[in-house]
């Protein structure tokens, strides 16, 4: 058992300096004998994508009981939200699911506008759908790269990270910043599409497309990928349900469950793509439906592109709610009076309560808003996939070997930011 | 390289031992895979096709403490993960460098709240700063660059302490 390790120049204590009788109770019995092993895996493990740390009973080297703890990464973001005005909640919002910030802009976006009552220009609308699925493309990648990394196939993860880039450079050019662009905003998108951007994602979807037949042909029918991922880590329907999974590893159990299709946004009711489902609910039927969702999505950028006009309004003129554009700063002095309205107080929303969900890369992202009839909130709470995830991870891993952990850990894609905020 | 070198018949270099050796710890670091947020990410993309960080020598990162001599923090370190961080860093042997990458590393960046270390120098010496939230592959090559030029300025004297 570990015990407290004084460090040499601060003093500071070890991780963790519990005795066995904390755990009783937790565990079973066997291991307050020593009949069974305990083993910490994490916080700091290659394996773990993250800061999670999960305390393993293992017998031989089968799972008794996986006890996950988490908050190595909270940061609080919910609180800080409370204290900023409603457009400057959007950028720590990017800083939650790290792999996918546009998904997490838009769940703060739309309950923003379902709290205000801000419209949003059907051109903006369409950009939103072309961010979220290029961001879904991306955060897959990043999946698929770091799931095969840990299970050995070494290349699989250049040749993601090397399409994940192309996808970045598309985000710097409409926002300025790779990652964390911030670009979506209540009311439409920051600023108007470059006119590089249109053949900048043509380019990228013609270039994409048969990639995507090259990671299956990579991993898909390879002897030690089946051999590692099929038949281990079944999560049943009904547990997934019970247990809150959402997203792939839902569907993956075969659980037809989208929120793109069954409560749409951003008019994704009006794009025609298919659902993939899954029929065993163990980790090979989980990397199979990331795999097509991605060429679905791929379906939907295809037809975003062709519906997108090339000039138009990209936010909603309510001056209320969105900045004035800045030649007209110059001419109207209404426009100055809103410009600095907005920048110095924001605007007010009602004191009233709001969820909105959507299909992030990982699941079901909702979140709660509460307003104060001012102009900040009073409660922001994010519903997480990641964090359900995490909880789920004991019901998937008992009874399967210690390996088996790194592949499951690696089919339900967690994110820490995501799960501790 | 900044070696005097001289070459006779026999093919000889003559050099001083805080080059060589200097010269030897820039060429082949391995850093500690640890990665905690949104910056570990471009950590990774550093390592990955586009930016090839073994131009650098660097590829091979290790997960095991005991066998890395930089350890790059990326990312935002919270209450609950400092001991952890010190402990790594405690684990190293030297010579060991610390680079905080990103602006949560370096001085808690936008979080200033009950969760976050408000910069990572609070409980470990920190080399080089990277900026950025988070910074570009770029930067962080950049930063691995001016840790390298502060390496090859060591000199004997300053190996014992
Ligand atoms: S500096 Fe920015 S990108 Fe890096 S960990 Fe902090 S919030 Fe994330």
């Amino acid at each position: 058992m570990v015990t407290g390790i004084q460090s040499r120049e601060t003093g500071t204590k070890a991780v963790w300096e519990g005795s066995l009788e904390e755990l009783r109770g937790l565990v079973t019995e066997r291991a307050m004998t020593g009949e069974t092993m305990l083993l910490n895996m994490g916080p700091h493990h290659p394996s773990t994508h993250g800061v999670l740390r999960l305390l393993l009973e293992l017998d031989g080297e089968q799972i008794v009981t996986c006890l996950p703890d988490i908050g190595f990464l909270h940061t609080g973001i919910e609180k800080n939200i409370e204290d900023k005005t409603y457009e400057k909640g959007v950028p720590l919002t990017d800083r939650m699911d790290y792999l996918s910030p546009m998904s997490n802009n838009m769940a703060f976006c739309l309950a923003v506008e379902k709290l205000a009552e801000v419209d949003v220009p059907e051109r903006a609308r369409i950009i939103r759908v072309i961010c979220l699925e290029l961001a879904r493309i991306a955060s897959h990648m990043v999946w698929l790269g770091t799931h095969a990394l840990d299970m050995g196939a070494m290349s699989v993860f250049l040749y993601c990270f090397r399409e994940r880039e192309h996808i970045l450079r598309i985000f710097e050019m409409i926002s300025g910043q790779r990652m964390m662009g911030s670009y979506l905003r209540p009311g439409g998108v920051w600023r108007d599409l470059p006119p590089e951007f249109y053949k900048a994602v043509t380019d990228f979807i013609t270039y994409f497309e048969p990639k995507v037949d090259d990671y299956e042909a990579l991993l898909t029918r390879n002897p030690i990928w089946l051999d590692r991922t099929q038949g281990v880590g079944i999560l049943e329907p009904e547990v997934a349900l019970a247990w809150g999974v959402t997203g792939a590893c839902l569907r993956g159990s075969g659980v037809n469950w989208d929120v793109r299709k069954a409560m749409p946004y951003s008019d994704y009711d009006t794009y025609d793509f298919d659902v993939p489902l899954g029929e065993h609910g163990d980790v090979y039927d989980r990397f199979l439906c990331r795999v097509q969702e991605v060429r679905q999505s791929v379906r939907i950028l295809k037809q975003a592109m062709k519906r997108l006009p090339k000039k138009g309004p990209f936010r909603s003129d309510n001056r209320k709610f969105v900045p004035p554009p800045r030649r007209e700063l110059g001419q109207s002095m209404e426009a100055v009076i809103h410009h600095f309205k907005l920048w110095t107080h924001g605007f007010d929303a009602p004191d009233e309560e709001v969820y909105v969900s959507l299909e992030s890369p990982r699941g079901e992202i909702g979140c709660y808003l509460h307003g104060t009839g001012g102009n900040k909130p009073r409660r922001v709470h994010f519903k997480t996939p990641s964090f359900m995830h995490i909880s789920a991870l004991p019901v998937m891993s008992e009874g399967y070997l210690l390996a088996d952990m790194i592949a499951i850990i690696g089919s339900v894609d967690i994110v820490l930011g995501d799960c501790d905020r | 390289m900044g070696v005097t070198s001289k070459l006779g018949n026999l093919g000889i270099v003559t050099t001083t031992l805080e080059t060589a050796v200097n010269w030897g710890r820039t060429g082949a670091m391995w850093p500690l895979l640890f990665g905690l947020a949104c910056c570990a990410i471009e950590m990774m993309s550093a390592q990955a096709s586009d930016y090839d960080l073994s131009r650098f020598g660097m590829e091979l990162n290790r997960a095991s403490p005991r066998q890395s001599d930089l350890i790059i923090v990326a990312g935002r370190v919270t209450r609950k993960m400092a001991p952890v961080l010190r402990q790594l860093y405690d684990q190293m042997a030297d010579p060991k460098w610390v680079i905080s990458m990103g602006d949560c590393a370096s001085c808690g960046g936008v979080y200033n709240n009950y969760a976050i270390v408000q910069g990572v120098d609070e409980i470990i010496p920190v080399d080089v700063y990277v900026a950025g939230c988070p910074p570009r592959p770029e930067q962080l090559i950049h930063g691995i660059m001016t840790l390298h030029e502060k390496i090859k300025a060591e000199r004997i004297v300053h190996w014992a302490s």
